[in-house]
C-alpha cells in the first residue's frame, strides 16, 4: 500500500561515541525514544482507540453475556439512552450490542492471526528472494505475481463447498496464506538494497550461514520496516474479512461485523430504515483499521526522525 | 525492450494458466452436482426424460470423459470462447450472461479507478507539509481507506437514496424502462450509476491521498531536495521534482491493488443490486450455478492480467530509468 523507505538504526550500546559513560547513553536513547513516542499525538491517539476497542471485543461478551444470535420474542427495539439498549435490537430481537462486540472479536482475532501469518509468509519469501536472487529470485516473484492476480475468491469458493463448518481460524488462516504478496514484495525491495552493504558482506565473509545473516543482520536493520508491515496487514486482514462475510462465505455459526452488514441488506435494514443495525459494525471496522494505518504513521514518524513535522 | 516485455508476456502466460487451471477446478470439485441442478430446473417430471436430459448435458459438458481429456476440452472450448451453460440463467450460454453484465461493472470500475487515482494523487501531493490542508485531508482520507466498501455503499444509499430520495436505491436502470437508445433511458442509466461509482471512488480516493502525501514527504526529505533548496530553487520547481519521483511508487501500488479494488466492487454492486459481474457472482453462488462462476472468474483473471499489463507499459513510459536499464545502459 505505501511504501515505507528508511531503516531504523538501532542504537546499540557499543556504539556510544563518549565510551566511558555507556549505560546512560542507552539509557538516553531509550527516554528519547519514548518521548517522541509520546509526543506523537497520532500515536497516543490511535493506540487509545485500539485500546478501547481491545476492550470492547474482550470484555463486551463477558459483562454482557447476551448471546448474539438468540431472537427476543419483543418488537424490535430502537437504540436509545436506557442502559442495555444503547445499540437496540435487530429485526429478529437480536441484541446489536453483543452482536457488535462478538463481532469485533473476531476481527481482532483475524487481524491478528491473519496479519501475522501473511507478515510471516511475506518475510520468508521477500527474504530469500531479496538475499539469493538469481533464479530463486526469479521463481518467487513469480510465484508471488500468481497469488497477485488470482482471484483468492475462486480458490475460497472451492475450499468452502468442502468445509460446511469453518471457523474464524479458517477465515484467518485463508487471509492470511493469500494477502501477503504485496508485503513479500516490499521486503524484497527492502532486503535488496541492503544486500549490498558492507556489512552484509562482512557477515558473508565470516562464514555465517545465509539464514543467520538475514536473521541477525538483515532484519534487525528493517525491524520497524517490517513492523510498520504488520500493521498495514493486520489491517487490511480485517478488511478482507469483512468483505468475504458480506459475500456468505465467511465463518458459520459465528457472528462477525461483516455478517452483520450482510444479514442487515439481505432483511432489507435499509429499505426499513434499520440503520442501527448496519452503521455499528462499518463504525467499528473503520475505527480498528483507521486507528492501525494512522499508528503506522505515528511510528514512522517515530523510528525516522526525518519525518517528523517539528 | 523486447526482452523486458518478453519476460513480463512469459511471467502473464503461466499466471493465466495457473489461475484458469484453478478456474477449471471449480465446478468439477464442488460437491453436489450441477447437471442434476439443471435438469430439475427444466422441470420435466417423467424420470427417462430426465434421465436422457442428464445425459444429454453430461455428454454437451463432456462430463463423461476422463479428466485429462476434460481439461483439454477445457482450452479448446476457451479458445473458441465457449464457457458452458448457466443454471441460474435456465440455460443461457454463461458468455452472454457475462458479456451483457462487463459494461456496467466497467463503466464503474474504469472511470473510479482513474479520477480516484488523478484526484488522491493530486490532493495528497497538495497537502504534504501545509499545515492546514494536512490536518484535514489527513484524518479524511485514512477514514475513507479503512472504510469497508460495502458500508460506504450502504451508508451513502441509505442518506442519499433512502432518507433524501435524490438517487434510486438499486438497480442498472428502473423497473419501468427497457434498454433503449432514448435520452430518459440515458439518464436513467447515469442516476442509478452515481452512487455506486461515488462509493467506490471514495474508499479509493483517501488511499491514493494518505500514499502520494507520505511519498513526497519522504521525496522532500531526500538529497536531491535539499541540494536543490540550498541551490536556491523555488519551492515548485521541488515540488515537482518530488511529485515525478513519488508517483512511481503509486503506479506499482495501483497494479498491487487491482484485486482488491475487483473485490471492493464486487461487494458494492451486491449493495446496489448493479447488474454488473459482482451481482452475477453472487447470484452464482447463491444458486450453485458453477459454469457461470467459472466463466466470471475468468472474465476476472483476464481483466486484472491486462490491466497490470497496461500498468507495465505506462511505468516503462514514465520512468525513464527502466528505459536505460532496458537499453542495456545503467542509470
Amino acid at each position: 500500500m505505501t511504501a515505507m523507505t528508511g531503516t531504523a538504526s538501532e542504537k546499540s550500546p557499543s556504539a556510544d561515541d563518549a565510551g566511558n559513560v555507556p549505560v546512560p547513553a542507552a539509557k538516553r536513547a531509550r527516554g528519547e525514544f519514548l518521548f517522541f513516542t509520546l509526543r506523537s499525538k497520532k500515536f497516543v491517539i490511535s493506540v487509545s482507540i485500539l485500546l478501547l476497542l481491545a476492550i470492547v471485543a474482550i470484555l463486551g461478551p463477558v459483562v454482557d453475556s447476551t448471546d448474539p444470535l438468540a431472537q427476543e420474542m419483543l418488537p424490535m427495539r430502537h437504540p436509545t439512552l436506557d442502559p442495555g439498549n444503547w445499540f437496540g435490537t435487530t429485526y429478529f430481537g437480536e441484541d446489536v450490542f453483543a452482536q457488535f462486540a462478538n463481532g469485533l472479536r473476531a476481527s481482532f482475532f483475524i487481524g491478528f492471526l491473519g496479519g501475522g501469518l501473511a507478515a510471516i509468509i511475506g518475510m520468508l519469501v521477500g527474504f530469500l528472494a531479496g538475499y539469493r536472487g538469481g533464479w530463486v529470485d526469479e521463481i518467487l516473484n513469480m510465484i508471488t505475481n500468481i497469488f497477485l492476480v488470482i482471484p483468492t475468491l475462486a480458490v475460497l469458493l472451492v475450499v468452502t463447498s468442502y468445509l460446511q463448518a469453518r471457523g474464524v481460524l479458517f477465515e484467518a488462516i485463508f487471509i492470511g496464506g493469500t494477502s501477503w504478496p504485496w508485503a513479500a514484495r516490499a521486503i524484497r525491495a527492502q532486503t535488496f538494497s541492503l544486500r549490498s552493504r558492507d556489512f552484509i558482506d562482512l557477515a558473508k565473509l565470516s562464514g555465517r550461514p545465509g539464514w543467520k545473516v538475514i536473521v541477525f543482520e538483515i532484519a534487525p536493520n528493517m525491524s520497524s520496516y517490517l513492523f510498520l508491515t504488520y500493521i498495514l496487514l493486520f489491517g487490511g486482514a480485517i478488511l478482507i474479512a469483512a468483505s468475504l462475510d458480506f459475500i456468505g462465505l465467511g465463518p458459520t455459526g459465528g457472528m462477525s461485523l461483516g455478517l452483520m452488514m450482510f444479514n442487515a441488506v439481505t432483511w432489507a435494514a435499509l429499505q426499513l430504515g434499520i440503520w442501527w443495525w448496519f452503521v455499528p459494525p462499518g463504525v467499528g471496522i473503520i475505527a480498528v483499521v483507521g486507528a492501525l494505518y494512522v499508528m503506522n504513521v505515528g511510528l514512522d514518524e517515530i523510528f525516522n526522525p526525518k519525518l517528523r513535522e517539528m | 525492450m523486447r526482452r523486458y516485455f518478453g519476460r513480463k508476456l512469459f511471467t502473464y502466460l503461466i499466471t493465466f494458466f495457473v489461475a484458469a487451471t484453478i478456474d477449471w477446478l471449480i465446478p468439477r470439485f464442488m460437491p453436489g452436482d450441477p447437471i442434476a441442478v439443471l435438469v430439475t430446473k427444466t422441470n420435466i417430471l417423467s424420470p427417462t426424460q430426465a434421465q436422457r436430459m442428464v445425459e444429454y448435458y453430461t455428454q454437451l459438458f463432456g462430463l463423461d470423459k476422463p479428466m485429462p481429456v476434460q481439461y483439454l476440452n477445457f482450452w479448446t472450448s476457451l479458445l473458441h470462447g465457449n464457457l458452458g451453460l448457466s443454471i441460474y440463467g435456465n440455460g443461457t450460454p454463461v458468455i452472454d450472461m457475462i458479456m451483457a453484465a462487463v459494461p456496467y461493472t466497467l463503466a464503474l470500475l474504469v472511470p473510479a479507478i482513474l479520477l480516484s487515482w488523478w484526484a488522491g494523487n493530486s490532493f495528497g501531493a497538495l497537502a504534504a507539509r501545509r499545515k492546514w490542508l494536512d490536518n484535514t485531508v489527513l484524518p479524511v482520507g485514512y477514514i475513507l481507506t479503512a472504510t469497508p466498501y460495502m458500508w460506504l455503499a450502504l451508508v451513502l444509499s441509505f442518506l442519499l437514496a433512502f432518507s433524501f430520495r435524490m438517487f434510486p436505491l438499486s438497480g442498472g436502470y428502473g423497473f419501468n424502462l427497457e434498454p433503449t437508445l432514448t435520452w430518459l433511458f440515458f439518464t436513467d442509466l447515469v442516476a442509478h450509476w452515481v452512487l455506486p461509482f461515488l462509493s467506490l471512488f471514495l474508499v479509493m480516493f483517501g488511499g491514493w491521498a494518505i500514499g502520494m502525501r507520505n511519498m513526497i514527504i519522504y521525496e522532500l526529505e531526500s538529497d536531491y531536495s535539499r541540494y536543490l533548496a540550498s541551490l536556491g530553487a523555488p519551492q515548485s520547481l521541488i515540488r515537482k521534482y518530488a511529485f515525478r519521483n513519488a508517483m512511481l511508487p503509486q503506479i506499482t501500488g495501483l497494479a498491487l491493488q487491482l484485486g482488491v479494488i475487483v473485490a471492493g466492487s464486487l461487494v458494492t454492486e451486491i449493495v446496489f443490486a448493479y447488474p454488473g459481474l459482482g451481482h452475477l457472482v453472487f447470484a452464482a453462488i447463491q444458486n450453485q450455478d458453477y459454469f457461470l462462476l467459472q466463466g466470471i472468474f475468468l472474465f476476472i483473471i483476464i481483466g486484472v492480467l491486462l490491466a497490470n499489463f497496461i500498468v507495465d507499459i505506462v511505468y516503462v513510459l514514465v520512468d525513464p530509468r527502466v528505459r536505460v536499464a532496458m537499453r542495456g545502459g545503467t542509470a
